[in-house]
């Protein structure tokens, strides 16, 4: 049985992502902050795309770059960029979003408890537009198409 | 952007998070189904199969009539607005990705364990 990921729109201008893990913070941190570790579950299988390169300095100003292929579609590949304001081990992270405007600051909080850690993945939008914005578009930054199925039902639903 | 309740927003969510609802919702969109044929078509106990209709009535999803013996499900009045719609993919991709970290994790731990 998976824990539950759990996402509320909490303002105007924030998202906010919560899941638990049963391991403590600093292995699950460490799933966040080393590259080899994090280019495995960032992009997994089902969402159809493959990561071409995914460079992470997680320490605090320095940056990150992550690039993504739809397989087998002859689309131009993603890039993900920014820098890391903030890095305190085994308990926050805290990076800016670069690859367009209006890109929001996400901050990642790690709280362990009973061999626990409830992961806290909160964006901040610079302004309501620019989340609308983010939501109209219908990116998610994932790109599913088994969820860009469900969501054409969705739409079509009367 | 049209502000929705917390609670429906949980409704729709809780609705459209399980499998068997996005089925059941995708077979309405092909056409209306009764209960009988759906919990066939999902290998599901008459029980169960009203049990997820149930969810997806409230949600306002799906709404069904009895016709003599026969209970038909159709889709609801409600389709889900935008935003929910883009909330619940955001939520899926976070999950798939979260579910997949729950390996990494666990290897972890394991390696920590032998040393």
């Amino acid at each position: 049985m998976k824990n539950e990921t759990k996402v509320e729109r909490k303002s105007d201008r924030e998202l906010v992502v919560t899941r638990t893990f049963d391991a403590p913070a600093r292995i699950v941190f460490d799933a966040w902050t080393k590259p080899e570790l994090l280019k495995r579950w960032w992009a997994p299988k089902t969402f159809g795309i493959e990561m071409l390169a995914c460079e992470v300095d997680a320490r605090t100003g320095g940056k990150y770059r992550m690039v993504f292929t739809f397989t087998g579609k002859d689309m131009k590949p993603m890039e993900f960029f920014g820098k890391y304001i903030e890095v305190t081990p085994c308990s926050r992270l805290v990076w800016t979003n670069e690859e367009g405007v209006d890109g929001a600051v996400t901050t990642t909080t790690f709280e362990e408890k009973d061999g626990k850690t409830l992961v806290t993945v909160s964006d901040l939008y610079p302004s309501k537009e620019a989340l609308d914005a983010q939501i109209a578009s219908g990116a998610t930054g994932g790109a599913c198409e088994t969820h860009q199925q469900l969501d054409e039902l969705l739409v079509t639903l009367k | 952007m049209v502000q929705y309740s917390k609670a429906r927003l949980d409704a729709s969510f809780a609705a459209i998070s399980d499998t068997t609802r996005r089925g059941v919702l995708e077979q309405l969109v092909r056409g209306d189904a009764s209960i009988t044929a759906l919990a066939d078509k999902f290998h599901m106990t008459l029980t169960g199969m009203k049990k997820h209709v149930g969810v997806l009535e409230d949600a306002g999803l799906v709404t069904t009539e009895k016709v003599g013996r026969v209970r038909t499900c159709k889709l609801g009045p409600r389709r889900l607005d935008e935003e929910t719609a883009w909330l619940e993919r955001y939520r899926a991709m976070w999950a798939a990705r979260f579910d997949t970290l729950d390996d990494v994790v666990e290897e972890l731990k394991r390696k920590e364990n032998i040393r």
